[in-house]
């Protein structure tokens, strides 16, 4: 057993593995080149319509409907059936990614939206606010910490996700299972699964810390127990019970 | 259709394969964590480590954790324990905090009678608490019975045997049909196992549907926290 983390280890630490277009960085840059595609598209997608759901309250029960079924299908075979259907290239795998992951999306922004206040959303209307204004002034920034919630689900379920596209010939950390499984060389396989692991953890927390530092305005010039408070409060943990985004 | 027909045998063998891979996980999962939230209930320090753990343990990608979990468990990579196993941690870390969440639910007020009308600690918490925080319990089982039907075809890709391995051999033999007679028979596996829950709830909940009765200009939306609300209110009815 030792023999394996050992092993693993050496693979992870080899100066060969660290360099050249099949170098650890270079996988790392495809992985997050991939995400950020798939996250760029999915959210201009998403969000325009999810701020409209959210706002006016029409379609509330599709996107439900819709978000419940796609949860369901199965993220490996909708990126082979699109390979198969549109043939192996850059879109489209990234393609079937969109659409796993405007659903959590569309879901985080119509809930961010329609959780405001509705006296905040009121006030505004009574200030004399157009409903533009009412959207973008009062409904938007009140909405941020719980579609960011969304956000962060979709990014992790990408991440994740994108590690299966390498078994399509294309690039990413998820090269390594693949390519070690074909050879047995189980080090390899090992290494590059950590490697996944660690990126998926580590953006987790770098979006979290974000979201601490700059989507609880007010939270900073609280006193700390009720900073505490606060976050705990807007915690994406509680937007995940309502997002509820795949896991791939 | 025809190449259905054909293979319905084989369909059907790796449909059961693939129902066994996700409801073992389930059932695990709900017996590990169901004591778990309750001594979590009782230790907030406890109750904080359980939730973080949970999270970052959620946090792995499924693919790379397949491949992680056999040195852990001295397993081989083709052994379905480590899809299991797996599986079991991402359903434990999604129903601990559904089973928090079901006990909050539970009115304080309600709980208390049943300790003063002379309920032990056990008997209460199988007679009074458990009973009420299943409509709360049942939205977490629902997550996790469709994250985990997706997430077993994941395994396909190692050569653990489920439905995924109709999506692996259709793209080596290019051949369409077989992809998409393994994505309807996953979200046929899915739509079955998630109306055998509602099913198995509404059996378990009789008094949900009279309180239902009662207000039913009540908005139906499924989520957990108005199941929470929706309990609440018919627990307070009752009351």
């Amino acid at each position: 057993m030792s023999n394996v983390f050992a092993d693993t280890f050496a693979w992870l630490a080899d100066p060969l593995h660290w360099a050249g277009s099949m170098g650890i960085p270079a996988r790392l840059g495809e992985h997050l080149q991939y995400t950020g595609l798939v996250m760029l598209i999915a959210t201009a997608i998403a969000v325009p319509v999810g701020m409209f759901v959210g706002h006016t309250g029409r379609g509330r029960v599709a996107i439900v409907a819709l978000a419940g079924a796609l949860r369901a299908l199965p993220t490996l075979g909708l990126l082979i059936l699109f390979v198969l259907l549109a043939g192996i290239g850059l879109m489209p795998p990234i393609w079937a990614l969109v659409i796993l992951t405007v659903p959590p999306l569309l879901a985080g922004t119509y809930a961010g939206i329609s959780s405001v206040d509705r006296n905040v959303v009121d006030a505004a209307r009574a200030m004399g606010m157009t409903e533009l204004q009412v959207l973008f002034r009062a409904e938007l920034p009140n909405a941020l910490t719980v579609m960011f919630g969304g956000f962060r689900t979709g990014v992790l379920q990408v991440i994740a996700t994108v590690s299966v596209v390498a078994y399509i010939n294309l690039g990413g950390l998820g090269r390594y299972l693949f390519d070690g499984l074909v050879l047995s060389d189980f080090p390899q396989m090992l290494g590059g699964s950590l490697l996944i692991a660690v990126l998926a953890i580590a953006v987790d927390l770098l979006l979290s810390l974000f979201q601490r530092l700059f989507l609880t305005p007010g939270a900073s010039k609280l006193s700390f127990r009720s900073q505490e408070a606060a976050v705990a409060l807007t915690d994406p943990v509680v937007a995940e019970t309502v997002v509820q985004g795949g896991k791939s | 259709m025809e190449w259905f027909l054909a293979n319905s045998g084989m369909i059907l063998e790796r449909g059961g394969q693939h129902l066994a891979l996700a409801l073992v996980p389930m059932v695990l999962g709900l017996l590990i964590s169901i004591p778990l939230a309750q001594l979590a209930r009782q230790n907030s320090a406890l109750r904080s480590v359980v939730l973080t753990a949970s999270s970052l343990l959620y946090t792995i990608p499924s693919l790379a954790l397949f491949i992680i979990l056999p040195t852990i468990l001295g397993t081989r990579i083709l052994d379905p324990l480590n899809v299991v196993v797996a599986l079991t941690i991402y359903a434990v870390a999604l129903l601990v905090r559904a089973a928090l969440d079901a006990f909050d639910s539970v009115d304080a007020d309600v709980s208390q009678a049943a300790q003063a009308m002379g309920f032990k600690p056990l008997a209460r918490f199988l007679q009074v608490d458990l009973p009420l925080s299943l409509p709360v319990m049942f939205a977490g089982l629902r997550v996790v019975s469709v994250s985990n039907i997706s997430l077993v075809s994941v395994a396909a890709l190692l050569g653990v045997g489920n439905l995924g391995m109709l999506f692996t051999d259709g793209l080596q033999r290019d051949f369409v049909t077989e992809v998409v007679v393994g994505i309807i028979a996953i979200l046929v596996l899915a739509l079955l196992m998630d109306a055998v829950l509602v099913l198995l709830e509404r059996v378990l909940t009789p008094w949900e549907r009279a309180g239902k009765l009662k207000n039913h200009g009540a908005q139906d939306v499924p989520s957990g926290t108005t199941a929470a609300e929706e309990a609440a209110s018919t627990v307070g009815e009752a009351a």
